[in-house]
């Protein structure tokens, strides 16, 4: 116990203490005066904006994907549901870096995502992408099948069962990815990196600025940025987490 | 070994599991501690077992006070009702582990091992997985696992439990030529007042976190000392302030001043004998075990009016037990 | 039917696009020469030692992590005590941090100006821009692994076993190392797996932390970086390979480790 608790210090604790003493040991004026500098709040609402479009992306899609893996049968389906743990295992460079050449300015399909959001959107989408799938794979392969039979001879359709019966039990999943996915994609660094460009006030995220203002030294700067993403994963996790338990009690 | 259990108190949060029970288990015995789910019969096991801590009281082994030792120390063998089976290893290195912990050189757990497998009769499955073994089996392993270090005493809570009524039968006998064969002080938990009496030199009852009485089964099912104790072991006909055993009921055609009237509702008939199913103008029932040579003398048809009298009867004073 | 052919359809191409396109892209465009170019430029010394220092990374931060994932596992499904959940948030923290923060937060205490880095340096011991930093840095980002994937499991396995050893005269070590953990051993793998997956992978943290200075405190992902940088695609893409190909063992194993601990 002792042990572990004194690990844990040493490699979380302090540090963290030590980035919140940075970000406000100031005080609230020099906190909120770096916060506000418009190249900080360009990176945080670009943050914002790609993280929450590729997170909606991924839940919708990761939903259809585990469908399509759990409930249709072709070959190859094997292969890609291994293929969907890369994005957990693959360094984030390298995912940036085959993304870049894939869709920048030299790659073979003559699509330039370069400089844009929607590139740093395609890298976040590319990172998150296991984590919606994975969350809804296990709860639909261990769905009741006798509720669909049911619905069916009720009368309704396919598409109406999808909808109505299996949706519905679906959604505590999906919101548990999608929180995943946002507190992930908040801080993704190394697969943006690349693709952006990180030109400021177009496509620097907060990540990107926050590397930036080291390298520039000023820590103050880039620990109230961290301070206010930080802040701003826990939040959506726990507000994820509520709305999730939330649904799941209401559901039933 | 005897088992000494003074004046012990548990609780759980709100619940009490134990009220100032205290209890001798005498050396060599087989002791059953017998009563419902929720009497507290499991929590004092474990109090024994060293795998719960008592709020208050003593617990002592051979006259030295235990209560503050680790399972580890009290030299206690202990089967559960799941098995706690340790899957991950074979038959033959479960039952041999209390041994390996002590570090006994190989050839000596070998021996000791093929002996217990042949005691419990699972000889030839050593090398078995517990997963690729019945259930009887791998309570039978469990069993041979707890008596390898030749422990003072041996405690099993609910072994039986789990198992389907054919194989608890079998392993209730095994366990009783077990206990004739090792002499060991055992303390058996049970909430089946059959296997107790089928097992047991002495039973404790338990209710509410009390023990009721204590007793060879003989004992308690003629001289129940509460009402509570005479019900849990076996029908029971309420007449009057009196409860009688279904056997004690005797049946006659005509009254004398005693005897109370009923009508016969049903009767079964077993091979060695008939129960009858009364019913008295009050509505109340009665039941009547009937010897086959008495049914005879009798003849009773449904719907026979008939006179009933107690050969034996107890009476239990109110505030006597439920 | 229409509707599910539909479906798949939309299905694989999404995923031909946002995920095997780029994949089979990477190994397709280092060896669009042989794989003559790509051997020479994995085995430049600059290279062989970043590298080396991965490796080196991974051997200290995954047994550290391990045992202190094994040990706070234990601590949080043993019993409850105050506490118990912020112990189980914070070790659960590094997943919602980001790395660059990660790295920054680090160079806060062990940097030139930071709280214990003048202590530091002064005592001979240099953590930023050198190897200990790096290796500090991707234990953070690694932690909570091994517990996550343990903690269902144990409480899965419940407690009667490591009872019944207690009864059988095993003492709290012999009962966690001959019973507790090979009935855990799946889950431990796994979890073991995903940690040294992401002690590879590991970028943002380390950039921060590193100096990034080659051949002595270049992780190969730094070196990836700093290869493309230089306009050195082939050398970039070399390195990538093989870290992609690293990730998918990695892969195979997980699943295999999967299969094994699912029957």
């Amino acid at each position: 116990m002792g042990i572990a608790a004194g690990y844990l210090s040493l490699v979380v604790l302090i540090p963290l203490a030590a980035l919140a003493w940075q970000a406000l040991g100031g005080g609230w004026g020099v906190f909120w005066a770096q916060v506000t500098t418009p190249e900080a709040v360009a990176a945080l609402r670009l943050t914002v904006e790609v993280t929450t479009v590729a997170v909606l992306i991924n839940g919708v899609m990761g939903t259809l994907i585990a469908w399509v893996l759990v409930r249709d049968r072709f070959p190859g389906r094997a292969l890609i549901d291994v293929l969907l743990d890369l994005p957990f295992a693959l360094p984030t460079i390298v995912a940036g870096l085959t993304l870049l050449s894939l869709y920048g300015a030299d790659g073979p399909f003559g699509v330039n995502v370069a400089y844009t959001d929607t590139g740093i959107t395609l890298a976040l989408i590319f990172v998150t992408l296991p984590f919606s799938v994975r969350a809804v794979q296990p709860v639909l392969e261990a769905l009741d099948r006798d509720m669909e039979d049911a619905a069916a001879s009720l009368g309704a359709g396919q598409f109406t069962i999808a909808r109505r019966i299996v949706l519905p039990n679906l959604i505590p999943a999906i919101l548990s990815g999608i929180g995943l996915a946002f507190s992930r994609a908040l801080g993704e660094f190394g697969a943006v990196v690349l693709i952006a460009g990180n030109l400021p006030f177009k496509t620097e995220t907060a990540p990107v600025y926050i590397f930036g203002q080291i390298e520039n030294d000023n820590p103050q700067g880039a620990a109230a940025v961290a301070v206010v993403l930080l802040v701003g994963s826990l939040v959506l996790l726990m507000a994820f987490g509520l709305l999730e338990s939330w649904v799941s009690r209401h559901g039933r | 070994m005897t088992i000494t259990v003074s004046d012990i108190n548990k609780r759980f949060r709100e619940h009490v599991a134990l009220d100032n029970v205290s209890l001798e288990v005498p050396r060599g015995s087989l002791t059953a501690l017998l009563g419902p789910s929720g009497s507290g019969k499991s929590t004092l096991l474990r109090i024994i077992a060293g795998l719960e801590v008592p709020d208050s009281g003593e617990v002592c082994i051979d006259g030295v006070d235990v209560t503050s030792w680790r399972p580890q120390r009290r030299g206690i063998g202990f089967v559960f009702q799941h098995y706690a089976a340790f899957k991950h290893m074979t038959v033959r290195n479960n039952i041999g582990f209390a041994l390996s912990i002590r570090r006994r050189p190989k050839a000596e757990i070998r021996a000791r091992v093929d002996e217990l497998l042949c005691l419990v009769r699972l000889e030839g499955l050593g090398d078995r997985y517990p997963s690729q073994l019945s259930g009887g089996q791998r309570q039978r392993m469990a069993l041979a696992r707890a008596l390898a270090a030749e422990p003072a005493v041996l405690l099993l809570d609910e072994p039986f439990g789990a198992l389907d009524a054919r194989v608890r039968a079998e392993l209730r006998r095994s366990l009783r030529e077990l206990h004739e064969q090792t002499e060991v002080t055992t303390v058996l938990v049970t909430h089946d007042q059959e296997e107790a009496m089928d097992v047991a030199d002495r039973i404790a009852v338990m209710d509410h976190a009390q023990i009721r009485q204590v007793g060879p089964p003989k004992e308690l099912y003629d001289e129940p000392s509460t009402s509570f104790v005479m019900e849990f072991f076996g029908a029971v006909n309420r007449l009057g302030d009196a409860l009688v055993r279904p056997h004690d009921l005797k049946l006659q055609r005509t009254p004398n001043g005693m005897t109370q009237a009923a009508s016969v509702r049903r009767l079964v008939h077993f091979g060695f004998g008939v129960r009858a199913e009364l019913v008295q103008e009050t509505g109340a029932t009665l039941t009547a075990q009937l010897g086959a040579d008495e049914a005879d003398q009798l003849d009773l048809v449904v719907g026979d009016r008939v006179f009933v009298a107690a050969r034996r009867e107890r009476v239990f004073l109110e505030g006597e037990g439920i | 039917m229409a509707a599910k052919l539909g479906l798949r359809t939309v299905v694989l191409a999404y995923l031909g696009v946002v995920l095997i396109g780029p994949l089979a892209f990477v190994f397709s465009s280092a060896f669009r020469d042989g794989v003559g170019p790509v051997w020479d430029a994995v085995s430049t010394p600059d290279a062989v030692s970043a590298l080396k220092l991965t490796l080196l990374t991974a051997a200290i931060a995954v047994p550290a992590n391990t045992v202190f994932g094994v040990l706070t596992a234990l601590v949080l499904t043993r019993r409850r005590f105050p506490g118990r959940s912020l112990l189980g948030a914070l070790v659960d923290l590094p997943l919602a941090l980001s790395p660059v923060v990660v790295g920054l937060a680090l160079v806060l205490v062990w940097g030139q100006n930071g709280w214990f880095g003048g202590w530091a340096i002064r005592h001979g011991i240099s953590v930023i821009f050198s190897v200990p930093g790096i290796v500090l840095a991707t234990i953070v980002v690694s932690l909570p692994f091994v517990t996550r994937e343990l903690v269902p499991v144990l409480r899965e396995l419940g407690v009667e076993q490591q009872e019944a050893a207690a009864t059988l005269g095993a003492n709290g070590f012999q009962t966690v190392w001959r019973i507790t953990l090979p009935a855990v051993r799946h889950g431990l793998a796994y979890g073991v797996v995903l940690t040294t997956a992401r002690v590879i992978g590991e970028y943002g943290a380390v950039a921060v932390v590193s100096g990034d200075i080659a051949g002595q405190s270049q992780t190969m992902t730094l070196y990836v970086q700093d290869r493309f940088q230089a306009f050195d695609l082939v050398g970039a893409y070399s390195a990538a390979v093989v870290l992609a190909l690293i990730s998918v063992a990695t892969v195979a194993v997980l699943r295999l480790v999967n299969r094994r601990g699912n029957p």
